[in-house]
């Protein structure tokens, strides 16, 4: 319906899609292609004794996954090292997704299911694991923001918290007027520290001993008509409410990092492994 | 028993006073009549206590009585003490009614019947009797008052006060003065600049702002004035709000009926035209001279230099230079023709369109504000780019505009008498184009303060302004290939017309055929299906709206509305019809444009059915980011919360790539179906940021970012105007270790912004300013913002609205 002046001289647009669909899920089909390299060497060939890493299909494999498995951890250094330049850290994160994976293909080929309890077997179960705990990174980056999202409604974590301290001082005026018993069950939700409990509860979202719920319950049961019990009762509902969000957004924010904790340290010790595996197979060359 | 004088001065203001004080000094018989029954009724009755300001500053001052800056209990003490030693003879209560007569012998007649006979008479009548009134619903109501005697006199009101000339910006601050006296002040703003106040009063005013004691509301006028509330019509849409009192202070015109009754002319039919007057200040009517507010005016001290010199004059003394003479004599001194400053006014005035109706005296004001410059064949007056803001009139010669940025040997001329540089004034955009002298040229550069007051003041340079820029937006719009001559009949035929936020502008189904440029502001298209109303598109200032109907001749395709208070120019359908005649080439592109709108048309007709689900969708996303101020923006960064993992990494490059301070806030904000809208700067269309930045440190680079450059002075009025929150006050933290350091030895805070601790812990000897911070696009970061960059999943965007709020987007897949 109309005309728009002409475009402004801005060189850059990004796109809206996904790391998951970068640009037509082009490290896919690298990876893919990464892939269907190394079945086709591994088995258009045939290797005397027997496939293992040591023969020149293996050393191959071995060399591309070793470059990888390095490139792949320069992740972390990507994202924050903020240089000027074209790049795109959404194009990186792709990569590493697609080209990780395919490191699933490339490292077990390159072993020739040669396993046993020694260096070299350490370092792929440890690859092995970083990979996992990747995979549950993508399900967790790709499945968990909208459910985040949701649970905030436009509010900040800090605004959850003031909230929360909000209620508890009109708990404290409000409840006044209780009597002792009743009183002691507020005094109990106030003083229950929100995030007691560990990692375990964290990532569960699940709070047994929940004195907010507890001092609900009973006040709920203690007849109608009392103006200052009934206030009480509704704050406490709000408390609960509000106190239920925060512990969602815990456990969403949780679960979005939790796996980092294996993968970044596990990758550590995958490159301390893949080192000796190198130099111990260089050296006993 | 009936006086004979040889002058007779009417108005004891300023400009009457001193010429009765230099009468008497020069023992000249003269009579000072005044209406009332003490001297300077406008000065009295200013309000009580007020700080009188003695501008231009640089102005000498010649004048029997003393003047300077001060309280106006003591300038009036000063005032009276000087009448009385100098043996002014006044006359109170006489209010002229009629003057008859030739010069050599006017009849006065007084009110109460007197009459007072004159070889010459001086009116100093001001325009104080004569303010401009409110021109809304109910503007008759009781509660509309237009003085303001003393603001002590009001307790617990809500006061508005329409008007941000000195006058209101002094009658707010003095109802707000004083805490205790409880009243509500708020002052109404209709653009966004305080061009025709002095400095002072709006450093003070906002000051009062900041301070929470006012409230100023810019882009805002009054709608309907209702028992106890008033309604606004503001940038946003209309709103109503609590007052008890209206102080309407929107200047005032000359008593034009009891002037003319005098056989006196004046320049043009406009309200606010003044009298026609000779450099003696002689008006059509010889013997009667006009001085003062009367003249055009309005300062203490030009008034009173005035008062001296038609004294001067009448005593024959016509050789007698103004006092701004030697002034002028130095800003023409450097430019090439040789000539006096009086031959160089009257050039101006003959040659320069917008200076055409402005009296001899305006014109002195102007260029005394001015600079003029002259430059040789071939130089540059300004360059693609530059930062600058200033109009510029060519008072000889011409220039050449080199339109295509890659080819300086594509120009556009602009000949002698017209201007450019005015999309300075209106956008606050940078030079557009490199501008060259084509011959020897001679310039009058007015500072961007000078033309708007320029603009506001003389409705004729106003439409002269508005004519020149709308041909140059037609011209730019429909491409080379046109002339001035083929686009007149359209200019000549335009309208400016403003539209309020929500206003409809085209309807569905309407008949018609104006066609609509936006020229500031946004609009949004929407099509009515299945009653619902579906966003089409959005179209920022520069677009223009309405021609399909012209070319094919069918109703209007859809609705168009303004998204926030916009002005569009209205061109004639049928003018354009033959234009399009005319040009083929024009009626090929319009077909061709059309043509892609239909495709829009028709992918909107095939979805109502099977995707009603999902256009409703869109509509009310597109209308939620409408709502959040992307109707005014240029490039906005909104965050994907399907894909935002919160790792904050986006605020962490922000820091790192700014002196370690984040220009943005992520998880603040709205959010409206997972589309969230972080506190970071919109870059809008016409930033509120820029509109009182007093070092003028605000600006906008080559790419449309509004930036802020290092003059910063961290004043806080920026973050005062922005609506959005995107400002911050900070300074600059110390340097941090290296990446490399952080990562293998631990040293330094990490990536991302500083924590305080840390900061403190490490801040240098000398403490750092506050400035205010914000986003400049990554401006001269090669690879652009690096918060999009540095998301990992894909979840920042930035993008135009233009470019994101259009329907089609809805057949891509994400």
């Amino acid at each position: 319906m109309a005309g728009t002046p002409a475009s402004r001289n801005r060189e850059y647009a990004t796109a809206h899609e996904s790391f998951l669909r970068h640009r037509g899920f082009r490290w896919a089909k690298v990876a893919l292609g990464l892939c269907g390299f190394s079945l086709a060497v591994y088995f258009l060939t045939d290797p005397r004794p027997r496939p293992s890493g040591s023969t020149w299909i293996g050393y191959t494999l071995g060399t591309i996954g070793a470059l990888l498995i390095v490139w792949l951890a320069l992740l972390g250094v990507r994202k924050r090292a903020i240089t000027p330049g074209r790049w795109s850290l959404k194009a990186w994160t792709s990569a590493h997704v697609y080209l990780g994976l395919s490191l699933i293909v490339v490292a077990t080929l390159h072993t020739g299911f040669q396993l046993g309890w020694n260096v070299h077997t350490l370092a792929y179960v440890l690859m092995m694991l970083v990979i996992a705990s990747g995979m549950f990174g993508i399900w967790a980056y790709a499945s968990l923001p909208r459910a985040l999202s949701d649970n905030r409604e436009q509010m900040t974590q800090g605004q959850m918290i003031e909230a929360l301290h909000a209620l508890d001082r009109q708990l404290n005026d409000a409840a006044q007027p209780l009597d002792r018993a009743r009183s002691d069950l507020v005094i109990a939700a106030l003083a229950q520290d929100y995030f007691a409990g560990g990692i375990g509860r964290r990532l569960s979202g699940h709070y047994p001993a929940y004195a907010t719920q507890a001092a609900v319950n009973a006040l709920s049961l203690a007849g109608e008509g009392d103006a200052a019990l009934d206030r009480v009762e509704k704050l406490l509902v709000r408390r609960k409410a509000m106190l239920d969000r925060l512990r969602r957004q815990m456990r969403i924010k949780a679960m979005l990092e939790v796996w980092l904790y294996v993968h970044v340290p596990a990758t550590m010790a995958l490159l301390a492994a893949l080192t000796a595996h190198i130099i111990s197979v260089f050296y006993y060359w | 028993m009936e006086e004979r004088v040889r002058v007779a001065i009417v108005g004891s203001g300023p400009a009457g006073m001193s010429a009765a004080g230099h009468a008497a000094s020069l023992g000249m018989s003269h009579i000072l009549l005044e209406k009332t029954d003490h001297l300077s009724d406008t000065i009295y009755k200013y309000q009580k206590g007020k700080h009188v300001m003695a501008t231009p500053e640089a102005l000498k001052l010649r004048a029997d009585f003393g003047f300077e800056a001060g309280k106006r209990e003591q300038i009036l003490d000063g005032w009276n003490a000087g009448a009385a030693a100098l043996g002014v003879n006044v006359r109170y209560r006489s209010e002229v009614l009629k003057i008859e007569g030739e010069a050599g012998d006017f009849l006065l007649t007084l009110a109460g019947g007197a009459t007072v006979r004159a070889e010459t008479v001086v009116m100093a009548i001001g325009t104080q009797g004569n303010p401009n009134r409110l021109r809304c619903p109910g503007a008759d109501a009781p509660q509309i008052q237009y003085q303001l005697d003393d603001p002590g006199e009001y307790i617990d009101e809500h006061i508005t006060v329409i008007g941000t000339g000195d006058a209101g910006i002094e009658n707010a601050l003095g109802l707000a003065a004083d805490e205790v006296q409880g009243n509500v002040v708020t002052i109404l703003n209709r653009g966004t600049d305080f061009a025709k106040a002095k400095k002072a009063n709006v450093a003070l005013l906002m000051e009062a702002a900041a301070a929470g004691r006012i409230t100023v509301r810019t882009e805002t006028s009054p709608a309907d004035v209702r028992d106890g509330e008033l309604l606004l019509d503001t940038r946003d849409g209309q709103e109503t709000i609590r007052c008890d009192r209206i102080i309407a202070r929107m200047g005032s015109a000359a008593p034009r009926k009891f002037v003319e009754d005098c056989g006196i002319r004046f320049t043009s039919e406009e309200r606010e035209a003044y009298p026609v007057l000779s450099p003696l200040f002689e008006t059509t009517r010889p013997g009667i001279y006009v001085i003062g507010a009367l003249a055009g005016y309005p300062l203490i001290k030009h008034c009173m230099n005035q008062g001296y010199d038609v004294i001067e004059f009448i005593n024959g003394n016509t050789a007698l230079k103004p006092a701004d003479e030697d002034d002028l004599a130095r800003l023409f001194a450097g430019v090439p023709g040789g000539r006096t400053v009086d031959e160089w006014l009257a050039l101006l005035r003959e040659r320069i369109a917008i200076f055409h109706e402005l009296s001899a005296l305006q014109l002195r004001e102007l260029v005394f504000l001015s600079r003029v410059r002259g430059f040789r064949a071939g130089e540059v007056v300004f360059e693609r780019n530059d930062p600058g803001s200033s109009l510029f009139a060519i008072a000889e010669g011409s220039v050449l505009v080199e339109v295509s940025p890659t080819d300086s040997a594509i120009t556009v001329g602009i000949e002698q008498g017209s201007i450019f540089g005015e999309v300075g004034l209106i956008s606050g955009r940078r030079r557009g184009a490199t501008v060259r002298a084509a011959e020897d040229l001679v310039v009058v550069e007015l500072s961007r303060t000078a033309a708007l007051k320029l603009i506001a003041s003389v409705p004729a340079a106003a439409r002269a302004v508005a004519r020149i820029s709308i041909e140059r937006q037609l011209l730019q719009i429909f491409g080379s290939g046109l002339t001035r001559d083929d686009v007149a009949e359209l200019v000549e035929g335009a309208t400016v017309e403003e539209k309020r936020a929500g206003a409809v502008v085209l309807k569905e189904g309407d008949e018609g055929n104006d066609i609509f440029i936006i020229r500031r502001g946004s609009m949004i298209v929407e099509k009515e299906i299945a009653g619902k109303p579906v966003f089409l598109s959005y179209l920022p200032a520069g677009s223009y709206v309405g021609e399909m109907a012209v070319i094919d001749g069918s109703r209007r395709t859809a609705t168009v509305r303004a998204a926030i208070r916009s002005e569009v120019i209205r061109l004639p359908g049928e003018a354009f019809v033959r234009l399009l005649a005319r040009k083929p080439d024009l009626l090929k592109k319009a077909r061709t444009e059309m043509e892609r709108r239909r495709e829009v048309n028709d992918f909107i007709e095939s979805r109502k059915e099977n995707f009603s689900g999902s256009v409703d969708m869109y509509s009310q996303t597109a209308q939620f980011l409408v709502d959040r101020g992307i109707g005014e923006a240029t490039d906005v960064l909104l965050i994907d919360e399907t894909l935002c993992v919160g790792c904050d990494n986006c605020e962490k490059a922000c820091a790192d790539s700014h002196d370690g301070l984040s220009r943005l806030d992520r998880e603040a904000g709205t959010t409206y179906a997972h589309i969230h809208v972080p506190t970071s700067c919109r870059h809008c269309e016409h930033p509120h940021c820029m509109a009182d930045c007093p070092p003028n440190a605000i600006q906008r680079g080559v790419d449309g970012e509004v930036f802020i450059n290092e003059t910063c002075i961290g004043c806080g009025n920026c973050q005062r105007n922005c609506p959005y929150g995107v400002i911050r006050m900070d300074s600059v933290p110390p340097r941090k270790p290296s990446l490399l350091s952080w990562m293998f030895l631990g040293k330094g805070p990490g990536p991302g912004e500083p924590a305080k601790a840390w900061r403190k812990k490490n801040a240098g000897q000398v403490e750092q300013p506050k400035k205010a911070i914000k986003c400049d696009m990554c401006k001269g970061i090669d690879g652009g913002p690096s918060c999009v960059r540095a998301c990992p999943t894909g979840a920042a965007i930035r993008v135009s609205p233009e470019a994101f709020l259009t329907v089609a987007r809805l057949a891509e897949d994400r």
